[in-house]
């Protein structure tokens, strides 16, 4: 397989992960720290003395920032994907971060992060480059081709925005798959099974539901509907925005304008909805800037009264989905939960009220981690398209396109020309004329949605058609194909059939990145020559080499060190020495494997220092080593909160 | 009318340059992907047109085909055959789509013979669809009248937030009632699939004639139970 391998990517709102098959079964690649979960966040650091450019970061690193330097981090930028100026705008409201101010209407937002200015694009190629960097670490070898999961229900601009983002980032984007259809994958895997399935899937910032059904290895989406705009960042919002709201009446102060102690509140947010899908209640205690503390007491009862209107708005798309599917409830076999919100007992209850489970002795599946299961999914179909592996050689996934498409009709109304829930690949034909003598152009308008107006619809491109001879008005037949391909992404094309001439395209997209634009903005192309690939996987592993040997130089202070026996000092001493020479050197491998073995020899010392720091945990001090990690949790939970949310 | 039907014109496949009808997907001889062939959605799957068939069949075909065509099994290959298979799997889904419902199935067929239907229009001149237009069958005028008074009705009580339990079984009363009617078109259509699959030229000329008159119908009440099930807020 000369073509190397293919990763399959969650780009998610809250988290990404990026998987591989390892043999017959998907498995996620962890990143340095060994966390699965790449946390969608990347920070800029502090611009260097001199320098013309600060350092990007992404990840658990780039997370710590949030509350330091919040003008430099940016989260959640998969809502902002494909979006318009003004949809940004609204979106903004309820983040913290800013529009550069130069930006102007018609072109795509670009956001201000410290000293320099990202579109949305960008932001999720750092994320991607983040996973790249992860998968050629864990292989050893450049990964160039990778399938990248979107919601079911993005349209055509956020889809085309996130394989702008895969190129940006120095990946093939050979397939983009529907989140929910990707879980359906990963569990309909290891059991050949037949029937109808339902995938509720409710991540931090989208929703989606799709029914499949499986026969004989193809799962064939027969519906799918959503909310790109709904997901367990609405939670955490709300709970903001009402504790801000307490915290200015109760004790005057407004932090609004504060982006770390709205950060910091965030996180107590999360923290305590997090809390509340395993304990009865949570508590806010946050130190505020006059010494005040604010305290609050969430029972969980209260806490779903305040969330049920959010998970409401769930259970219209799924009711739709399933007319359009032509089933009810009692047709659906399995219902597979993914996200990480589906973690909240309130959203288990719903989804059982919707789809009659428990009434069937039924249970929804809940077997694979719901944060890890998209990941898994986009594997296995990374797997097919290679297709190079007995596994999945009987796999076929036939996905079906979430929204209308139409175009702009007389009167401002929507022609419908591909319905929604149309399998893709799907294509149309229409056939355009002139109005007037002599007419040489036709104006074309593209939408997709399912409103009457084309205005209430999403706007997808605005096309000229040129060149069209000159002829009566009326006379001039031009045919216009439009094909939605496999990705969901629309193709048009047209051809003058009285003349047999091609019309002249140039399809504006309403909202999006020209293909110049994607090339100016891809990441440092380093990503892409073979040589400097394996330069950069020496000086990853010179990097590993010097952790570990700066951690070795400092161990003889350790109180455990004088546990290990001389001979055991000894050999540590010496694998040190070896990693110390090799290092010097420029074969990548030889250093890989002193470190590995300088790891190995001190693995007792190492557990040694576990457990004296468990010890030390237990006994309530506070670890040296912990102390950095724990600097931007927040305090403890207080034992006497005074009241509950109104 | 039917021209495309029988084309038979040979083409050399791209790749082993044998030649081979002009309507197949695969080159029969060394099984390579073909352009988009000719001929029509009852070609793809080597039916001839009919409007009984059989849908169990039809998607047993339809996975057979996708497997073998779609995207999916070509991401790897090279840029033409990846055009192609893109090309023809949207052909394959698009007549699918069409042959596997009832309705599309017979308006398509009815227009491959030449028949003017309905939404025949190319998208400049397609107006969408306004409740009480002056399509209403002769036979329907007054009970879409008062359905318009009721839903004119029930928009109001619903925008000031009124709740007319009467009004509401009213409404679906008169929704099953033209869903009983759409059933009776559906019987009708049946009848006339067996007379226009069976027939000569005379019977097919008039079941056709009959289809084209039923699906007008089917579609106005169509239209009238979706206006009634948004009123109603499903």
């Amino acid at each position: 397989m000369a073509e190397g391998r293919v990763v399959g990517i969650d780009l998610g709102t809250t988290n990404s992960l990026v998987a591989y098959m390892e043999g017959d079964k998907p498995v996620v690649i962890p990143g340095v720290d060994g966390s699965n979960l790449v946390p969608s966040v990347v920070a800029l650091d502090p611009m260097p003395e001199g320098g013309t450019r600060p350092t990007v970061t992404v990840g658990n690193s780039a997370r710590r920032a949030l509350i330091e330097t919040p003008e430099r981090v940016i989260y959640s930028v998969k809502r902002l994907m494909g979006r318009g100026l003004s949809e940004v705008q609204s979106e903004l409201k309820l983040f913290p971060f800013r529009l550069a101010e130069d930006v102007e209407e018609g072109e795509v937002p670009r956001i201000q992060l410290g000293e320099l200015k990202f579109t949305p694009p960008e932001i999720s190629a750092y994320v991607l480059r983040q996973l790249k960097r992860n998968a050629e670490r864990f292989f050893g070898a450049p990964v160039k081709q990778a399938v990248i999961t979107v919601p079911a229900y993005f349209n055509d601009a956020q889809r085309q925005a996130t394989k702008d983002a895969g190129r940006m980032a120095g990946l093939e984007v050979l397939r983009l798959v529907n989140e929910p259809t990707a879980a359906a994958l990963a569990y309909g895997l290891d059991r050949g099974k037949v029937g109808t399935i339902a995938v509720y899937d409710l991540g931090g910032g989208t929703f989606d539901i799709s029914i499949l059904k499986l026969r004989d290895g193809i799962f064939e989406v027969q519906s799918t509907n959503g909310d790109t705009h709904l997901g367990g960042d609405d939670i955490d919002n709300l709970l903001v925005a009402i504790a801000l709201d307490e915290i200015q009446n109760e004790h005057g102060v407004n932090l609004r304008a504060d982006a770390g102690a709205v950060q910091a509140l965030r996180k107590a947010a999360i923290d305590a909805k997090i809390q509340l899908s395993t304990q009865p209640v949570a508590r806010f205690d946050i130190e505020l800037p006059n010494n005040d503390r604010y305290q609050r007491e969430i029972p969980r009862a209260v806490f779903e009264n305040l969330i049920a209107p959010i998970l409401q708005r769930t259970a219209a798309p799924c009711k739709q989905a399933m007319l359009d599917a032509g089933v009810v409830p009692e047709d659906i076999d399995e219902v597979v939960l993914v996200g990480g919100s589906t973690r909240i007992p309130a959203v288990r209850q719903l989804v059982d009220d919707l789809f009659h489970l428990g009434a069937r002795g039924k249970k929804p599946h809940i077997e694979l981690n719901p944060d890890e299961v998209v990941a898994l999914g986009a594997a296995v179909q990374a797997d097919i398209l290679a297709g190079s592996s007995a596994a999945t050689e009987e796999l076929l996934l036939l996905d079906v396109t979430p929204l209308s498409l139409g175009i702009e009709a007389l009167g401002g109304t929507t022609a419908k020309i591909i319905q929604r829930n149309s399998t893709i690949p799907a294509s149309a034909t229409e056939h355009f004329t002139t109005g007037v003598d002599g007419q040489t152009n036709v104006a074309i308008h593209v939408v997709q949605g399912e409103r009457e107006l084309a205005a209430d619809c999403r706007s997808l491109a605005r096309f000229d058609l040129k060149g069209i001879p000159p002829m009566s008005a009326g006379l001039p037949r031009i045919e216009v194909k439009f094909l939605i391909d496999a990705d969901g992404i629309l193709h048009v094309s047209a051809r003058e059939q009285r003349s047999g001439q091609a019309a002249q395209i140039e399809v504006k997209p309403t909202y999006g990145l020209t293909d110049e634009q994607v090339e100016t903005m891809i990441l440092e192309s380093f990503d892409h020559a073979e040589e400097d690939f394996n330069k950069r996987l020496l000086i990853e592993a010179r990097n590993e080499a010097d952790t570990i040997l700066a951690a070795v130089d400092r161990a003889p202070q350790s109180p455990v060190w004088h546990q290990l026996s001389g001979e055991e000092q000894s050999s540590i001493a010496a694998a040190r020495d070896r990693l110390a020479s090799v290092k010097l050197g420029d074969d990548t491998n030889s250093i890989r494997q002193a470190t590995l073995a300088l790891d190995h020899a001190t693995r007792r010392f190492a557990e040694l220092m576990m457990e004296a720091a468990v010890t030390t945990a237990i006994r309530g001090k506070t670890m040296d080593a912990a102390g950095e990690e724990l600097s931007d949790e927040v305090t403890a939970p207080h034992p006497m909160a005074p009241a509950e949310f109104k | 009318m039917l021209n495309v039907l029988d084309s038979a014109v040979p083409v050399e496949c791209w790749s082993c340059s044998v030649a081979h009808n002009e309507s197949t997907l695969f080159c029969p001889h060394c099984s390579k992907i073909q352009p988009p062939p000719g001929g029509n959605y009852y070609s793809v799957f080597n039916l001839q047109p009919a409007l009984n068939i059989d849908l169990a069949a039809l998607e047993t075909a339809f996975h057979r085909l996708s497997r073998k065509l779609h995207p999916d099994r070509f991401a790897r290959a090279t840029a033409s055959e990846k055009e192609w298979s893109l090309a023809d799997t949207a052909l394959l889904n698009d007549a699918y789509r069409t042959l596997r419902d009832p309705l599309r199935r017979t308006e398509y067929l009815l227009k491959l013979h030449g028949a003017e239907i309905g939404e025949e229009h190319s998208g400049k001149d397609r107006r969408p669809h306004e409740m009480g237009a002056s399509r209403a069958p002769a036979d329907l005028l007054e009970e879409v009248f008062e359905l318009n008074m009721q839903l004119e009705e029930m928009r109001a009580a619903r925008s000031s937030g009124e709740d007319d339990p009467a009004l509401a079984r009213n409404l679906s009363e008169a929704k099953a009632k033209f869903e009983g009617l759409q059933a009776e078109v559906d019987h009708d259509l049946r009848e006339q699939w067996t007379a226009w699959d069976n027939g000569g030229d005379a019977e097919k000329q008039a079941a056709q004639k009959a289809m084209v008159a039923l699906l007008d119908r089917r579609r106005y009440l169509s239209n009238l139970v979706r206006e009634v099930n948004e009123t109603m807020g499903a």
